[in-house]
């Protein structure tokens, strides 16, 4: 097996008797791109604090290239940490923000030169080295001090909230560039948000966090097409939720009897711990939801009928409140094609495929 | 007449009375008669150049520099380790650590004066020149770490953390990155530090030994005598430095700031 880059054995962080993070256990794979998500509170930044070695856990163990560095304080961690302030030496230059790692590291002053000279221009910051931070813009800065925590060749990279103090577009921008300097440099790194798209669109691994456990960890399809909590269902995109009773599980299949939309069958990796007799959670994705005028040709899937009460428009895709029956649902729709007006009736179509299935009962 | 029309012409009466008389005082510090009375006779040097000639007042002049550079020191490197760990740490009794060190300014300077004379008999030890400036220390301190302490507390947590990060050993970083922050504060609280060292008279008095005169007590002990025009000259030569420090160390930690900000 391979090493993995980062790993915590059963870490807990207490705060007085508060515990902010529970036992958790987690693997960095070498050069993955792990994203700790969660809603703001759930421990996502004390994790990551332990990691650095900002904060020490109050149990468990954190190693690093299969070296315990519990002990070990955190200037002595090899570690690139990106923080969401940027947190740059307002009193030194770019080049000196960048060089600044370098020089506790005893390397030339000639290569430091080259090598700061390198990450500026893997930032796309080229000719800005001679200026002070406060005269850069917020996207500059945070180009800066990603490349001051790269250029030290780290063995892990650290980001908490890195794109969240800039705005919209930036943020789209600097998303797709650090995914492209973290690709080409192959460095392991860890990524906090609470941004749900940002996690999807980064990520190699997504770790869902709340209240201090993780809910589910995995590659971002996995995360999204099967959750594994109602919490994760509805943390990731919106999903509709619905109750079901479990008609029949086993023979490589699961069907449910759902509210509503009756008889589903699901292969048995969408509907893992549903047992036959048992009651289920049916959870479909808002955009797996799809509306057309009634009496269209139904397709390859089951249709509903149902009633727009609110459409709520977001560019080029809308989001529709649909009522069927005693359940309001969320339905995702282009709108090039037939933008619904409130209460039109509509078809409400649904592939079973696209569905995954939760034990318990839905609340 | 409006009422605000009224305000406005008590205000300048008010500040009539307070500096008219430092007014009077430098005017006549330029006169060139022995009889501080208007109008003055003539413009001249002379009161500046006596002043110059009196080895009492020179050496008075010494001892404040001397006293007022210590006790700058000292204070300002008290100060910041204090404000450090005020800031920086969490301990138990850091409330009351943090008021016992302001409270200097809060209690009269007399009875402070007093208590620490008082103190200093109960342990048996004579006046000293170590008491007057530890005296100095004591009531200089809270400007120092207040100063600091404001400061310290706009120098986010994270860019410390960043140095770190990066291989810089705790006190690395605090070499390369909070001392440099901090640098406007210092300098400020240290000239805080020295003029009020400078200008003190009141614990000074109570402080001092025998035989050891600062200017301020110079000052006083030549007005008992007669009122020479020399101690017009003398005042003007204080006012310059007490206020004209001050205004100079505003100006350069304001260029230090806005490098750092
Ligand atoms: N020093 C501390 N003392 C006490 N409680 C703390 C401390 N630091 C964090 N906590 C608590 O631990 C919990 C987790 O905090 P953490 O900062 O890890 O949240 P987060 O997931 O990063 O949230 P956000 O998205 O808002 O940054 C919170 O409830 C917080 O109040
Ligand atoms: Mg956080």
């Amino acid at each position: 097996m391979i090493q993995p880059a980062v790993q915590l054995r059963d870490i807990v962080k207490r705060f007085g008797s508060f515990v902010a993070v529970h036992p958790t256990s987690l693997e960095i794979p070498e050069g993955a791109f792990v994203t700790l998500l969660g809603p703001s509170g759930c421990g996502k930044t004390t994790t990551l604090r332990m990691i650095a070695g900002l904060l020490d856990p109050s149990e468990g163990e954190i190693a690093i290239k299969g070296r315990r560095v519990n002990e070990v304080p955190i200037h002595k961690r090899n570690l690139g940490l990106v923080f969401q302030n940027y947190a740059l030496f307002p009193h030194r230059t770019v080049a000196e923000n960048v060089a600044f790692g370098l020089r506790y590291r005893g390397v030339a002053r000639e290569d430091i030169r080259r090598r700061v000279a390198e990450a500026l221009a893997l930032v796309q910051l080229p000719d800005l080295g001679h200026r002070y931070p406060r005269e850069l813009s917020g996207g500059q800065q945070q180009r800066v001090a990603l490349a001051r925590a790269i250029v030290i060749e780290p063995d892990v990279l650290l980001l908490d909230e890195p794109l969240s103090a800039l705005d919209a577009n930036l943020r789209e921008d600097m998303r797709v560039e650090l995914k492209r300097i973290q690709h080409r440099l192959g460095i392991t790194t860890v990524f906090v948000t609470h941004d749900q798209g940002e996690a999807l669109a980064m990520s190699d691994r997504i770790v869902v966090m709340s209240a201090g456990r993780v809910e589910q960890a995995g590659p971002p399809e996995e995360v999204y097409n099967t959750p594994a909590t109602e919490f994760v269902a509805r943390f990731l995109g919106a999903s509709n939720i619905l109750g079901a009773r479990v008609a029949a599980a086993g023979d490589g299949e699961v069907v449910l009897d759902a509210d509503h939309f009756g008889r589903i069958t699901l292969p048995p990796e969408r509907a893992r711990g549903v047992g036959p007799g048992a009651r289920a959670k049916l959870v479909i994705r808002a955009e797996k939801l799809g509306l057309s005028p009634p009496g269209a040709p139904p397709g390859d899937g089951i249709s509903i009928d149902g009633r727009i009460e609110t459409v709520d428009y977001q560019g080029q895709v809308a989001r529709y409140f649909v009522r069927v029956g005693d359940t309001q649902l969320q339905a995702i729709n282009m709108i090039d094609e037939h933008p619904f007006s409130e209460g039109d009736a509509v078809a409400i179509r649904l592939r079973p495929r696209d569905c995954a299935a939760l034990a318990g009962d839905a609340t | 007449m409006s009422g605000w029309a009224l305000i406005r012409i008590w205000t300048v009466v008010v500040y009539l009375f307070m500096f008219l008389p430092v007014a009077v005082v430098v005017l006549l510090s330029f006169n060139a008669s022995q009889f501080g009375a208007f109008p003055m006779t003539g413009l001249s040097l002379r009161w500046f150049g006596e002043l110059w000639a009196n080895e009492a007042i020179l050496r008075a002049f010494r001892v404040s520099f001397l006293l007022g550079a210590l006790t700058a020191a000292i204070s300002t490197t008290l100060g910041v380790l204090a404000a450090l760990a005020l800031v920086r740490y969490d301990f138990r009794g850091k409330n009351l650590v943090s008021t016992v060190l302001i409270a200097p300014i809060l209690v009269p300077e007399v009875v402070l004066a007093v208590a620490l004379l008082l103190f200093l008999r109960f342990l048996q030890m004579p006046k000293s020149f170590a008491l007057l400036l530890l005296g100095h220390v004591i009531f200089t301190l809270p400007f120092v770490v207040l100063v600091v302490q404001a400061r310290l507390v706009g120098i986010r947590r994270d860019v410390e953390e960043a140095a770190l990060s990066l291989g810089a050993s705790p006190r690395q970083t605090f070499f390369a990155v909070t001392l440099p922050l901090l640098a406007p504060a210092i300098f400020a609280g240290m000239l805080f530090a020295f003029t009020i060292s400078f200008d003190d008279i009141t614990g000074t008095l109570f402080w001092k030994p025998g035989g050891v005169e600062t200017v301020p007590t110079q000052i006083f002990a030549m007005l008992r005598n007669s009122i020479s025009p020399e101690i017009n000259a003398l005042g003007t030569v204080m006012i310059v430095l007490t206020v004209g420090l001050p205004l100079l160390g505003a100006a350069i930690a304001r260029r230090l700031g806005a490098r750092t900000r």
